[in-house]
């Protein structure tokens, strides 16, 4: 209230206004719900968007580009060992003069296929294992997250390992094996989520009107768990391709022809000094890409859904 | 902080015991003796290797002198290279990857501090961009990748750098920089978040109202408490440090307990692989009860956590 | 307020004053213990004076206007209560004259603070960083994350006082045992070598009001210091609040939504609303004769004993968005005697004494007959 000149003012606008009871009210900018808010958000992260399309379209090549594929990759092509990318073969040919983008996208299928199975798997022993735990709570959750924590101090990849050279290699191996170990982490996140939120008012109010306890669950806790879930999910998608590749590498992939990307590129790795850079660039640049493009649409996915960033 | 010492270290014994049992009884489902592709015809030949191996006797008694072998921390002699036993092979190799794994570990660590403390006081400039850039890329390419993508560039086109084995500090260069990046990547995303979660705290806030220097403000104030979350992922982080010396031992042809490992997955020879994934999964539970123990006495408030249950 | 409640109320400051508990003698000066019961204010000397500040955000959806012109003195030895809804810009008020407003995505737009003869608007970091905590302090809000867990408060206590004066270790610890004991922690030597969350949410405020201290500050910014606190514990902290002022002579800046702890300790009261200051008095111009329609309706929205339930005023509505403020007067959408005039321009400041300032058009001339009042 600094002294200055006072403002001016008609003598005529000296008069009551109508009083509105909305106008009081009345808010600036218009209300989203949670999951309209976070896509918008999600949006606008140009980079997570990108990852976004860069998936959908890996996606897309893996499920179709095997089938218009006109190059046989079942029986050694001896006549084309090793060719460099050309207007034919636009990755190049292997050492058994196998077309090398006609592999990229069967690696393409394996490596999406773990991947995504992987996830899936964890979330639902995750949900169940983590949702009983945090909800139940005292003496269950004491004795189950004993469990975990014991699990947790496993090292995982040698466990996993382990499962490969016993079980033998095979796809089925790779993902049984991927998520014994795996589900541990969305457990714990799981149980944290519900232990938050199963004090919230929203739920004691439930309870007071008798819903019962699966309805709870499926009501209340869900869709108030999900954001770090779906962001657990996707970043546990990555992590299990580059577990895939990593057992691939360590000659306990899958067995050609059907060969991931590991596979791929464990098998170009004596020959690269030789100059064939094609055969380990196509696969190790797409293990890359897509890792990429999980690691940023999960980062993206994190910003967006948490609440804290809400503006 | 006693009780919780010894309550961690009764944790890390089961844990061994639990590991020990499953590789045991798991190597031991596999049906048909390890020498069955062996073209041992002689009945007697085979009968005295499995005496030799112990593998004439019932599986208990087998699991008891597997016990006694962990026990007294001798594995039994290798069986596709008889004369030397498991001990021989991993004392042998378990300096090499001891240092590879401790140089990989400072690398990631120190830099990884320090580009993440830097992005987040620098919150939204280039620095944290940059740094957040090459975080997202570390994450992304697989180690194996990165191994050979860096023999490619310095060892082959430029010739800077040995290409592979052992033996001198410029031996070390590449397969360090191959293995510590993914964990430089990730402790420095961890830190980031962490520090600008601190950065944010009333304490913080606090500390500035106290006119102290920038300097105290971050290094006495903010990074103990950033520091937290880093501690409680070395444990992870070092089983990626310890799985990634597996392959970027292979590809350097760097002679280390994880190219034995390899090796003997590629021949199933199934003393070395039980014996390495015990000494490996004993070491990595050690180094988690250590991690625990640092924990605690990083955070005065610890005693009061467990007091009260996991919250 | 009817003339019962002012006798309660007198009889509760006097009965608050005969209470202030007794001090250890040791740590007293005699000069300390003659002044024990006389908390006078001095208004001869003007400690701080805040100028037609203006202070904005930047954010995803806009600038933000946080602050919109926001004036006040500050006086030797007084409490200034600043009062208002959440969002009205108190704690930014506070923040910015701290110098811990983040920039960016705050900007100091215009306007000064004037401490000492300096504007510390213009200072750079590092000059600023020798008046806080060692000229202006601050006591946050929830003593529960105001201290660094991970540090001794001995430590905690001690390194504005390292910082800022030349002194040992030594005398910094016995500073600080002295502290403790004024703010009335029991076994100070041992307690300083403990953690924060050995000790319960009262102690720690006391603690926090201890680390303000240390450097002897002429100013002590509050930002509701009892919010967060239990009501048993709040009374014992605003007893402190009286006591150091007492002894110390620091000028308080009280920032608190909270109208029965302004009752109880300030000696002036500012009103804000939407970024402005819009009614600033003596505590009993304000408590007795409000003139702004929003301070009225903020007493009557306060819970009284002696009033039935039904007699409590909410007021209608919520404050205006600061992303677009309105251009008159921003409590208009809210007020029962809104004008034309009031949607239209924002009102010039009425000086109702020399104490007494209100920003409202039913002080104008005009606006007398137009309603009943």
């Amino acid at each position: 209230m600094v002294s200055h000149q006072p403002p001016q003012a008609q003598d005529d606008w000296f008069k009551p206004v109508a009083k509105d009871a909305e106008k009081a009210e009345s808010v600036v900018r218009p209300s989203l719900s949670y999951w309209q808010d976070a896509w918008r958000r999600l949006r606008q992260n140009k980079l997570a968007m990108s990852g976004l399309f860069f998936l959908v379209l890996l996606a897309l090549f893996a499920i179709f580009a095997p089938m218009l594929s006109p190059h046989d990759i079942t029986t050694t092509q001896y006549a084309k060992q090793n060719m460099p990318p050309s207007s034919e073969h636009w990755f190049g040919t292997d050492d058994k003069g196998w077309d090398v983008f006609t592999r990229t996208w069967y690696g393409a299928r394996v490596s999406l296929f773990v991947g995504v199975a992987a996830a899936l798997i964890d979330f639902f022993i995750g949900i169940i294992y983590g949702g009983i735990s945090g909800y139940k709570g005292g003496r269950t959750d004491s004795v189950m997250m004993r469990i975990i924590e014991v699990l947790y101090g496993l090292p995982h990849l040698l466990v996993v390992i382990l499962l490969m050279v016993i079980m033998g290699s095979s796809l089925t191996t790779i993902i049984v094996a991927l998520t014994i170990t795996g589900w541990v982490g969305m457990a714990r996140i799981v149980r944290g989520q519900v232990l938050q939120i199963k004090n919230y008012e929203f739920v004691t109010a439930s309870k007071s009107f008798g819903a019962r306890t699966p309805r709870i669950i499926r009501r209340n806790l869900l869709p108030n768990t999900m954001g770090p879930i779906i962001v657990q999910m996707t970043l546990t998608v990555p992590s299990a391709i580059f577990a895939e590749a990593f057992l691939s590498f360590l000659g306990l992939g899958i067995s050609a022809p059907f060969a991931s990307w590991g596979v791929m590129a464990n098998d170009a790795l004596p020959v690269i000094l030789s100059g064939h850079w094609w055969r380990l660039f196509f696969p190790a640049f797409f293990i890359s890409m897509t890792m990429f493009a999980f690691n940023v649409l999960g980062d993206g996915m994190q910003d967006a859904l948490d609440p804290k960033l809400r503006r | 902080m006693a009780i919780y010492i010894v309550k961690r270290f009764f944790m890390m014994i089961a844990t061994i015991l639990i590991i020990a049992t499953l590789t045991f009884f798991l190597m031991h489902s596999i049906p048909g003796s390890p020498f069955d592709e062996e073209r041992t015809s002689n009945p007697t030949i085979q009968a005295n290797l499995e005496k030799y191996y112990k593998l004439d006797q019932p599986t208990h008694i087998q699991y008891l002198y597997y016990l006694k072998a962990i026990v007294t921390f001798d594995f039994g002699p290798s069986i596709k290279k008889p004369n030397e036993s498991v001990n021989t092979q991993l004392a042998r190799g378990f300096p090499i990857s001891a240092e590879l794994g401790i140089v990989s570990i400072l690398v990631a660590v120190l830099s990884g501090i320090t580009l993440g403390t830097f992005a987040a006081l620098r919150h939204n400039g280039i620095i944290d961009y940059g740094a957040m850039t090459f975080a997202v890329i570390g994450i992304s390419v697989p180690n194996f990748v990165l191994a050979t993508l860096l023999i490619q560039q310095f060892a082959v086109n430029l010739q800077w750098l040995p290409p592979a084995t052992w033996s001198s500090p410029k031996h070390m260069i590449l397969p360090t920089l191959a293995l510590a990046t993914g964990p430089t990547a990730i402790i420095a995303r961890l830190t980031r978040s962490s520090m600008l979660e601190v950065l944010t705290q009333d304490y913080m806030k606090m500390a500035r109202a106290k006119g102290l220097s920038p300097f105290r403000i971050v290094f006495r104030h903010a990074l103990r408490n950033a520091l937290m979350p880093i501690v409680t992922i070395m444990g992870t982080m070092l089983a990626g440090i310890l799985t990634g010396t597996f392959v970027i031992e292979r590809i350097f042809a760097i002679p280390g307990m994880g190219k034995y490992f390899v090796e003997s997955i590629n021949n199933r020879d199934y003393p070395v692989i039980m014996g390495s994934t015990v000494f490996y999964s004993a070491f990595l539970v050690f180094m988690l009860f250590l991690v625990d123990i640092v924990y605690g006495f990083l955070d005065p408030r610890i005693k009061l956590h467990r007091k009260e249950g996991d919250a | 307020m009817n003339e019962q409640q002012l006798a309660n109320a007198n009889a509760l400051v006097k009965e608050r004053q005969e209470e202030v508990p007794s001090l250890p003698k040791a740590v007293m000066t005699e000069k300390q213990v003659g002044q024990k019961h006389k908390r006078q204010p001095d208004y001869s000397e003007k400690v701080l004076a805040v100028e037609d500040l203006h202070v904005s955000f930047k954010t995803f959806g806009g600038e933000v206007q946080a602050l919109r012109g926001v004036s006040f003195d500050l006086y030797k030895g007084e409490t200034l209560a600043v009062v208002g809804e959440s969002g009205c810009g108190k704690s930014v008020t506070a923040n910015t004259i701290m110098g811990l407003i983040p920039q960016p995505p705050g900007r100091i737009k215009s306007g000064r603070i004037l401490f000492k003869n300096k504007d510390l608007t213009k200072l750079n970091k590092a000059a600023m960083r020798k008046v806080q905590g060692v000229d202006i302090s601050m006591i946050f809000q929830d003593p529960m994350t105001a201290l660094n867990p991970t540090l001794k408060i001995g430590e905690q206590l001690t390194e504005g006082l390292r910082t800022h004066q030349n002194v040992s270790k030594a005398e910094a610890r016995k500073k600080a045992v002295e502290l403790l004991e004024i703010v009335g922690i029991p076994n100070p030597e041992e307690r300083l070598k403990q953690y924060p969350h050995q000790f319960s949410g009262g102690m720690r405020q006391r603690i926090v009001i201890a680390i303000a201290l240390i450097c002897e500050p002429e100013l002590l910014i509050a930002d509701e210091p009892t919010t967060a606190l239990d009501v048993t514990i709040q009374a014992q902290i605003l007893e402190l609040f009286d006591e150091i002022q007492a002894r110390t002579g620091v000028s308080i800046i009280l920032i608190t939504h909270d109208l029965g702890v302004v009752a109880k300790i300030a000696d002036r009261i500012a009103v804000m609303y939407a970024g402005k200051v819009i009614e600033i008095g003596d505590k009993r111009e304000v408590f007795y004769s409000p003139q702004h329609p929003y301070t009225k309706g903020l007493l009557a929205s306060v819970p009284r004993l002696d009033l039935k339930e039904e007699e409590l005023q909410p007021i209608d509505g919520t404050p205006p968005d600061l992303f677009a403020p309105p251009i008159g007067c921003p409590f208009a959408a809210r007020c029962p005697f809104a004008m034309e005039v009031c949607e239209k321009v924002y009102p010039g400041t009425t000086e109702l004494s020399e104490t007494h300032k209100v920003d409202c058009w039913l002080q104008d001339e005009r606006a007398k007959h137009v309603f009943q009042m």
